[in-house]
């Protein structure tokens, strides 16, 4: 069956809304306005070197960084947990879990600003018990705490799906011949989960690294993160060559990190070659 | 023992930590004093507002109307797509694929600025400012992709001498493809345009950047009027999307369960997806 044409009409779409706007990105990034007209310039790039902006590249990096790690200290035993014999069987428990990842990504960062502003209702369960009140909101803290609470599953659920697929009789093997859980989870477990860890650690520090809802509506200031940083160029300042150098940076630092992760990602399956 | 209890101490420890924000906002959204640290009795009247406020009414119907039009031509596209992908050439085909995983790989924010750079770039041919239809151009846009990746493996299951014995048969090429091809790759269709559909009611980023003036989806409403502070409106309406999802999740789950196939295959792709929505359904 000869129907390439069929995806005549994509191609031309792909073309035009995909290709041509990130074409224009890279246009927009390399070049700059002056009086002889447009010309091809660094200095976009160069820019991002002020240590204002230096600032905010390490900050974000930093931010999902801290943000990531929490997620696989707290979302590794719990996908353990679900695993385990005992859980396995209750689907249903794997399924709570995922039911916030389907709340609008908006409501659940919203959601975290009525429970951590001044009079909320974990300040007075703090009061009562005569404790010092919380006052995270808009500091750093309440955007880390954001992006675990808004990425936590991203992080169990690939890890999950390894480990349910794990060959028990391994594990068996193993206590067998007297390894006891400590060893048969350092040696056999940990390891053989990794794929699923490299995923999930992708798949936390990416939306991680690039979003500006949590640091806007959760953090203070308006220069928190990259994405911030972005918007601003692009909605307030109207500066859309460094806008677009920013958005070329992050891009390649996005492509990079996917493709040496996709080195470690035996699961992964697709067309694709390149990533 | 010890350890079991421990386990579920765990577990419980963080459902809580997933669902207490959700379940306060819910209380919060009755709660008739407008000062969140006390109780001042219950009330409907933060709900009356909502279905009174014409902006949300207009936020809606642009939400659920983008999300129909962008998610069906999406599909149509897509699907048609994938047959003519499968039937390429591999030098071919591997370009155009990973070019399709462009858009699902890159940022949202990059994807977003870029295609609000060329709508505002190609005002000056077309006329077309930023608005209800770029905003649609550009979910239809961020659409297409997933309604190919879940088509592909279908079309990879296929059975070719299917399709051959149709035309020995006689069948038109057309007929042969309403008839016998189109029905075997159903249930990725179906897929498809569900995930489609829910990652248009669900996008923030992407419309952000590429709507104008005037016109949000309910997103953008909530992160506008968030920006503000907080609002016991929103409440409300956050806790009657969370409703709806929830009802959602049961339909899709019932129908999945029945369809165990698709549900394999969602596993399959799971890793691919970095949104995660579509991980949802797999379990």
């Amino acid at each position: 069956m000869k129907r390439t044409w069929y995806a005549y009409p994509y191609v031309v779409w792909l073309l035009i809304f995909i290709v041509v706007p990130l074409l224009l990105i890279v246009y927009y990034a390399f070049t700059e306005i002056t009086d002889e007209g447009v010309r091809f310039t660094l200095n976009n790039i160069i820019r991002l070197r002020d240590p204002i902006y230096l600032r905010v590249f390490l900050r974000s990096v930093w931010l999902a960084l801290i943000s990531t790690i929490a997620c696989l200290l707290i979302g590794y035993p719990v996908a353990l947990i679900l695993a385990s014999k005992e859980y396995r069987k209750k689907r249903i428990l794997a399924l709570f879990f995922v039911i916030p990842m389907w709340i609008n990504f908006l409501v659940r960062t919203y959601a975290w600003m009525t429970l951590l502003e001044k009079n909320s209702a974990i300040n007075v369960i703090l009061n009562f018990l005569k404790l010092p009140p919380l006052n995270i909101l808009y500091t750093d803290q309440a955007v880390v705490l954001g992006m675990v609470y808004n990425f936590l599953p991203f992080m169990v659920l690939p890890i999950y799906s390894v480990l349910v697929k794990l060959d028990k009789s391994i594990i068996e093997a193993a206590e067998d011949l007297g390894a006891n859980y400590f060893i048969i989870l350092r040696k056999i477990i940990i390891p053989l989960s990794l794929p699923g860890v490299m995923s999930g650690i992708t798949m936390v520090f990416m939306p991680a690294i690039t979003t500006f809802v949590i640091s806007r509506l959760l953090g203070g200031g308006h220069y928190t993160l990259i994405g911030n940083l972005i918007e601003q160029q692009f909605i307030f300042t109207g500066d859309w060559n460094f806008g677009s150098a920013l958005s070329f940076v992050l891009m390649i630092i996005i492509l990079l990190s996917m493709l040496i992760m996709r080195k470690y990602d035996k699961d992964y399956e697709g067309g694709g070659a390149i990533w | 023992m010890v350890t079991r209890i421990f386990k579920k101490l765990y577990l419980y420890l963080v459902f809580l930590f997933l669902y207490a924000p959700i379940i306060v906002l819910v209380i919060y959204s009755f709660n008739d004093s407008k000062s969140r640290g006390h109780w001042g009795g219950f009330t409907l009247k933060w709900y009356a507002a909502l279905f009174q406020d014409r902006e949300i009414a207009q936020a809606v119907y642009h939400t659920v109307l983008i999300a129909i039009i962008s998610s069906v031509v999406a599909t149509v596209i897509g699907t048609a797509a994938a047959i003519g992908i499968q039937n390429m050439k591999k030098i071919k085909r591997t370009i155009i694929l990973n070019l399709s995983y462009l858009p699902v790989l890159n940022p949202d924010i990059v994807t977003g600025v870029s295609l609000m750079i060329l709508f505002i770039f190609m005002k000056t041919f077309t006329g077309v400012g930023l608005g209800f239809t770029t905003m649609l151009l550009s979910h239809i846009t961020f659409n297409i992709p997933y309604v190919i990746l879940s088509v592909l493996p279908k079309l990879k299951q296929l059975d070719r001498n299917l399709y051959e014995a149709a035309l020995d048969l006689g069948a038109k090429p057309g007929y042969a493809l309403r008839k016998v091809i189109i029905p075997e790759i159903m249930p990725g269709i179906v897929t498809g345009f569900l995930l489609a559909f829910t990652l248009s009611i669900d996008d923030f980023v992407i419309s952000f950047f590429t709507t104008g003036s005037g016109v949000s989806n309910l997103s953008i409403y909530i992160y506008s009027m968030a920006r503000r502070g907080i609002n016991p409106k929103i409440n409300a309406l956050s806790t009657i999307m969370f409703v709806l999802v929830l009802i959602l999740l049961i339909i899709v789950n019932l129908r999945l369960s029945k369809d165990k196939e698709n549900t394999k295959d969602l596993k399959v792709n799971s890793s691919l997806r970095r949104r995660g929505e579509l991980n949802g359904k797999s379990y």
